[in-house]
C-alpha cells in the first residue's frame, strides 16, 4: 500500500511542475498514513532522480527500457498500471500537463479508477474522497467524489505549489512486459521553442489583445515578458487573425491557467476570454477603456493606452531591477 | 474511410454559469446548448478528410433526447448519419465505455473528439476509447493529416509540439488548427432533417466519480487604480504588496 506519482521527465530533466506533483503526492500519502513512491520512465540521470526525495518520495521506481525512451501514452500507461498493481498503490497522481492528459485517461481504465483532472486541492478527509477540480472552463470548480477503490488525479500546474519534505529516496529498477501493440504511436520530431517559457508552467504571463492593433505591435509585449521571465499569451481574436500562434491562446476554447500573475493589455475581458484566467491569483489590466469588464476582476488596473503604458511600464520595470 | 466523431452537448460560451439546489446541480434554466465547440474542430476535419467520396462520417453523442437538435446541426455541418446513446451522461469513464462499446465492431479508422468539452473541461474520453478498444490514442492534437493506413498528427507539448506518427485505427482529440469549424449552409440544414439519427441503448457501467457540489470562484475585491504616468507605483505594489515580481 502506498502512493504512486508518476513524474514525467523532459530530455532527462524533471520540470517545477513534476516537484509539485511529488508534493501534492506526498501530502496525501500522509493523510493515507502511507509512503509515496515515484515512477519515472526514460533516461533519467541517477542524481536527478534522488532530487524526488526532496520532496518526499521514499522510493523511486526507475524504468529505462529501450522502447520507452519517448512518449508513448499507451505503453507507459501500462507501465504505470502494473507498478501501482506491484506497489499496491489504490492512488496515482500525475500532473495535468500535455502528456499527462493523454496519459491518465489510460491508466485510469486499465486500473477501473475514478479520475480527477485539473485537481487543484488536495482530497476532502471526511471518508468521502472529494477533489475540487476546475470546471465550466474555470468558471466553476466541481467537487468530485472518486467512488471506485483504486483513483487517479491529474494535478493542474501552479495549483498546490512545490514543497520540501526531504527524505532519502531509494532508487530501484523496474520493467514491465511491453505488447508491441502498445507501440502504436511513433515520434519523429520534437519542436521546442528554447527560448521561451512555456505558458501552462508559467508564475507569470503578459497576455494582449486586439488593443495592440497588429502583430507589428508585439515587441514591447514580448520586451516586457522578457525582463519578468513571464509567458506570452493573447486573446481569442489575437490568435485567430494569426497575429499569434493558437498555442498562446488564452480562455474558454484556448487553454485555462493560473498564474501567479496575469498582465491583461488591450483585452477587453470577454466571459470566454475571463473564464480561461479568472483562477490567477493576482490579474493587472491595462486598457484605455475604463469601461472594459476585465477591470471587474482585476486586482490592479492603470486606464490608459497601451503605447503609452506599457514602454513606461517597461521603463518602471528595468529601474526597479536596478 | 470510416470516421466517427464525438460530440458533447455543451452550454453555449457566453453562459453564465449558476447552480441549484444547494449548489449541487448546474442550473439549465435559459441556457441554450451547443456543439462543444472542440468538437466541431474534429468534424469540420473529418469532414475534409472524406469530402469527394473519399468516406463518411458518422457522429455520436451520449445523452438523452433533448440532445437531438445538438445533433441535428452536426449533420448540418455535414456528418453523414448520427448515433445517439440514449443515457445522461454520467462522467467520462460513462461515456467514454458508451462511445467505444458502439464503435468496437463498426471497424470505424479513425475516431476523433475535441480536445476537451467546455463543460467539465476532461480531456479524458478520447484516451478513455482508445484504451478501451486498445488502440492508440493521441491528445491535443493540432494537426492531422492521413495518407492510406498512415497519419502523420501534430501534438502539443509544453513549450512546443511533437509529430508523430500512427498506422492502423487510432483516437484523437482535436485543438485549434486542426481545421477551422465549418458553418452549416441552407443546403446542409434542409438535409440535415431527413439524415438518419438512431437511437442506441446505454450499457450499464459502475459508477467511478460522482460531483458532490459546485463551487463559483471567490470574487476578487475592489480593482485598485493606478494613474497611467505612475508605472512605478504598479511596479512597487506587485513587489511589495501582491509578492508576485
Amino acid at each position: 500500500m502506498s502512493v504512486l506519482v508518476y513524474v514525467e521527465q523532459a530530455e532527462g530533466k524533471f520540470k517545477k511542475s513534476v516537484f509539485e506533483a511529488v508534493s501534492y503526492a506526498k501530502a496525501i500519502a500522509d493523510q493515507q498514513s502511507t509512503s509515496l513512491t515515484a515512477i519515472s520512465i526514460g533516461d533519467v540521470a541517477e542524481s536527478e532522480l534522488k532530487e524526488l526525495g526532496k520532496y518526499g518520495a521514499a522510493k523511486v521506481l526507475n524504468v529505462s527500457a529501450d522502447q520507452l525512451k519517448s512518449f508513448v501514452n499507451q505503453a507507459y500507461a501500462s507501465v504505470i498500471a502494473a507498478a501501482a498493481e506491484k506497489e499496491g498503490a489504490a492512488i496515482v497522481v500525475l500532473s495535468n500537463s500535455f502528456s499527462g492528459k493523454g496519459l491518465a485517461p489510460r491508466i485510469a481504465v486499465k486500473l477501473k479508477a475514478g479520475l480527477a483532472d485539473g485537481a487543484v486541492e488536495l482530497p476532502s478527509t471526511d471518508g468521502k474522497f472529494a477533489i475540487k477540480k476546475t470546471a465550466f472552463s474555470g468558471k466553476a470548480f466541481a467537487i468530485t467524489e472518486l467512488t471506485s477503490a483504486n483513483k487517479v488525479i491529474a494535478l493542474n500546474p501552479n495549483a498546490f505549489g512545490v514543497k520540501e519534505n526531504t527524505t532519502d529516496a531509494v532508487i530501484e529498477n523496474f520493467s514491465a512486459d511491453i505488447k508491441q501493440s502498445d507501440l502504436g504511436t511513433v515520434i519523429k520530431d520534437i519542436v521546442r521553442a528554447t527560448d521561451k517559457v512555456s505558458l501552462p508552467d508559467s508564475e507569470l504571463v503578459v497576455s494582449a489583445g486586439r488593443g495592440l492593433k497588429g502583430p507589428e505591435n508585439w515587441g514591447m509585449i514580448e520586451e516586457l515578458a522578457g525582463l519578468l521571465g513571464a509567458a506570452t499569451a493573447c486573446s481569442k481574436p489575437v490568435s485567430d487573425a494569426d497575429w499569434r500562434p493558437h498555442s498562446e491562446h488564452v480562455g474558454q476554447t484556448g487553454i485555462a491557467i493560473s498564474p501567479n500573475l496575469y498582465i491583461a493589455i488591450g483585452i477587453s475581458g470577454a466571459i470566454q476570454h475571463l473564464a480561461g484566467v479568472s483562477s490567477s491569483k493576482v490579474i493587472v489590466v491595462i486598457n484605455k477603456d475604463p469601461e472594459a469588464p476585465f477591470f471587474k476582476v482585476a486586482d490592479y488596473g492603470i486606464v490608459g493606452d497601451a503605447f503609452e503604458v506599457v514602454p513606461k511600464l517597461i521603463e518602471a520595470l528595468k529601474a526597479h531591477k536596478g | 474511410m470510416k470516421i466517427l466523431v464525438c460530440i458533447s452537448n455543451v452550454p453555449d460560451t457566453t453562459t453564465k454559469i449558476t447552480f441549484t439546489n444547494d449548489n449541487t446541480e448546474f442550473n439549465t434554466a435559459g441556457v441554450q446548448y451547443i456543439v462543444n465547440p472542440y468538437d466541431e474542430i474534429a468534424l469540420a476535419r473529418a469532414i475534409e478528410l472524406t469530402e469527394g467520396g473519399k468516406g463518411t462520417v458518422t457522429v455520436i453523442n451520449v445523452g438523452e433526447a433533448a440532445n437531438d437538435p445538438t445533433i441535428r446541426k452536426a449533420l448540418a455541418i455535414g456528418a453523414d448519419d448520427a448515433v445517439r446513446v440514449n443515457a445522461a451522461p454520467r462522467d467520462a469513464y460513462f461515456v467514454a465505455k458508451q462511445i467505444a462499446e458502439y464503435a468496437k465492431d463498426k471497424d470505424f479508422n479513425v475516431i476523433l473528439t475535441g480536445r476537451e468539452s467546455i463543460d467539465y473541461n476532461g480531456n479524458q474520453v478520447a484516451a478513455m476509447v482508445g484504451e478501451f478498444l486498445d488502440i492508440p490514442s493521441v491528445s491535443i492534437i493540432k494537426k492531422l493529416d492521413i495518407d492510406g493506413d498512415s497519419a502523420t498528427i501534430e501534438r502539443e507539448i509544453e513549450g512546443g509540439k511533437e509529430v508523430l506518427t500512427v498506422s492502423g485505427k487510432f483516437v484523437a482529440s482535436c485543438a485549434e488548427g486542426v481545421a477551422e469549424p465549418k458553418i452549416p449552409n441552407m443546403r446542409g440544414i434542409m438535409s440535415a432533417r431527413t439524415k438518419p439519427l438512431s437511437v442506441v441503448e446505454a450499457v450499464a457501467i459502475d459508477e467511478v466519480t460522482k460531483v458532490t457540489k459546485y463551487e463559483t470562484p471567490a470574487p476578487r475585491g475592489t480593482v485598485k487604480l493606478i494613474p497611467a504616468d505612475q508605472t512605478e507605483q504598479l511596479i512597487s505594489l506587485l513587489h511589495s504588496e501582491a509578492k508576485v515580481i
